[in-house]
């Protein structure tokens, strides 16, 4: 069976992302233009300017991508890209840019979900991952808890039913005057302080154990910290980061532990932006060893946003027929 | 020298392939649908009613802009990843100039009208002189509507408004303008990517195009968060 050469394109928030991947595992390019510099000045990403700065990188990035592949654009099998879920804006123009650029090139395309993308991201870091397996899927704009029964074919067992893990940390960390993004600058805080030093309470969703939510915690921060202003108390800001960070580990644990005692699987795995968080990998990957489970996680680079998992992902959906039409449209509120 | 004309601007989609002074073919819609469903399937059929290799476009002419933000970022992706696949370059035309270029010939006043909210008009004032020469008497820019028939008023000349601010304005004009004026019939009232490739072409022969990569639509607007930013800033000051 001769190689298949996928390229991946993903732009559904605030990077502009293309890598070549081949047969879904070996990564040859994975370029990745941030726009995090500019989403700063304005605490968090502004979807008109995200859509801006995609246009004018979009060009450049598949260009490196290609080059740094040695890859020239006649020799891509298929090019596969993100159509939700995401900012509208920003994802319609790696859409639209995917296909000008594979019909041009007579090539087939495909839309891909970008949570099967970061999920994908495993297959890349560990050549030995196979379905099925649980997977967390942790990001600024997702919450996921899923069997992966399949290449390419999920159960979700949860999802957040408010806000994403990533956005309490954005939010949180705005509030005690980190700054945009929250995840990082939370964590290098937490560091500093006591985990233990307040309760922060760890909410379920009644009726739907997997399902998460994280605005009653978000709230019990804004709740601590206006409590202490009021009595006149200084914040001690590494503490709260800490306590904080202590709750929201905890409950994407707990959860992981309920799907693992429940479904039994011997491989659990992480994916997103927050999985490049230092206290839930240890968290999840304690878990793991208690429970004699093999714990799988992606390299920080293949938990970002990232088109090498957009490729991954792009593989098995090309291996098992899918091709997308030319009239293919972005859908911001996709379904896994 | 065969050019692709795209222009997804406003409310229609177009696209059209000329052939130095013959316009092969060319499709435009002016429907209620996003333009990321329209505007390859209209290429693509087009293309395969032509019966040409899309290889064999030598350019490819775009209205830059300006026009409603998504349709500006879904025709310029578009452009990019055709015009980086084919290694061809990239042609800018302002949207409110390739609108005007519909009336070639016309003898009056040409003001194209571009829906802005806020009771403006992306808007220009264009004529054809004795020779049937392209001027720009004044460039496009968002402009309110009052301004732009002020001005018409005070140049005291027979004038043709067309664009999709026509149904916007057209009650506004019938009250306050005092020349004599009229609008455009349907077959070049809108955007047309003929117009686009044809007033392309003379951009080209001039020398004047630009890359893939380069290529940046022209909102002539900021971002909302962006101008609160400054109008912060400035109050801050």
């Amino acid at each position: 069976m001769s190689d298949i050469k996928i390229l991946g394109i993903e732009s559904s928030c605030d990077e502009t992302a293309a890598a070549v991947v081949v047969n879904g595992r070996e990564v040859l390019s994975n370029e990745i233009s941030t726009q995090i510099p500019i989403h700063t000045l304005y605490g968090g990403v502004v979807p008109e300017i995200a859509s801006r700065k995609h246009v004018e990188r979009i060009t450049q990035v598949v260009d490196l991508a290609l080059k740094k592949a040695g890859t020239p654009p006649g020799e891509i099998d298929a090019v596969a890209v993100t159509y939700g879920p995401g900012l509208v804006g920003p994802l319609l123009v790696g859409v639209s840019f995917a296909k000008a650029f594979a019909y041009a090139k007579q090539k087939p395309f495909l839309g891909i979900n970008h949570i099967s993308g970061h999920i994908s991201a495993n297959y890349i870091e560990a050549a030995d991952l196979k379905p099925p397996f649980l997977c967390l899927v942790v990001s600024g704009g997702h919450t996921h808890l899923v069997r992966v029964i399949d290449y390419g074919k999920y159960e979700v067992l949860g999802r957040t039913v408010d806000d994403a893990a990533g956005e309490a940390f954005d939010k949180v960390a705005r509030a005690i005057g980190l700054g945009y993004p929250g995840g990082p600058k939370i964590e290098k805080e937490a560091k500093n302080g006591d985990p233990d030093s307040i309760e922060f309470p760890r909410a379920k969703v009644a009726d739907h154990p997997y399902d998460f939510s994280f605005s009653g915690l978000k709230s019990a921060v804004l709740n601590y910290l206006n409590h202490e202003k009021m009595a006149g108390h200084e914040i001690n800001r590494a503490n709260v980061a800490a306590s904080f960070q202590k709750a929201v580990v905890g409950a994407l644990t707990d959860h992981a532990e309920m799907a693992i005692d429940e479904f039994g699987e011997d491989k659990f795995a992480i994916a997103g932006g927050v999985a490049s968080n230092g206290a839930l990998r240890a968290s999840i990957e304690a878990l793991c060893q208690r429970k004699g489970v093999k714990f799988y996680r992606p390299a920080p680079i293949l938990c970002t946003d990232n088109g090498a998992m957009i490729a991954a992902a792009g593989y098995y959906e090309f291996e098992e027929g899918v091709r997308s039409g030319l009239d293919l449209n972005a859908e911001p509120g996709l379904m896994l | 020298m065969r050019i692709l004309g795209i222009d997804s601007s406003g409310l229609v989609a177009s696209v059209a392939v000329t052939d130095d002074d013959v316009l092969l073919g060319e499709f435009t819609t002016d429907y209620k649908k996003t333009h990321s469903t329209t505007l390859m399937p209209m290429l693509d059929e087009l293309i395969k009613m032509l019966g040409i290799d899309i290889k064999t476009i030598d350019a490819i002419a775009t209205a830059e802009g300006p026009g409603s933000f998504t349709g500006l970022r879904i025709g310029a992706a578009t452009v990019k990843g055709l015009a980086y696949a084919l290694k061809v370059p990239v042609i800018a035309v302002p949207t409110v100039d390739a609108i005007a270029y519909n009336l070639y010939g016309s003898k009056r006043l040409i003001c194209p009208l571009m829906d802005a909210r806020r009771q403006q008009a992306y808007s220009g004032l264009y004529r054809f002189d004795e020779t049937n020469e392209f001027v720009v008497k004044k460039e496009q820019e968002p402009e309110a509507i009052k301004d732009i028939i002020d001005r018409i008023n005070i140049a005291d000349e027979p004038v043709t408004f067309l664009g999709d601010g026509v149904p916007v304005f057209k009650d506004y004009i019938e009250k306050n303008a005092t020349v004599d004026y009229d609008f455009a019939p349907a077959f070049c009232s809108r955007q047309r990517a003929g117009a686009v490739a044809s007033l392309g072409k003379k951009y080209f022969d001039r020398e004047f195009y630009t890359s893939a990569e380069e290529f940046r639509p022209v909102y002539l607007r900021k971002s909302q968060a962006e101008r609160e930013r400054e109008e912060k800033a400035g109050a801050n000051a």
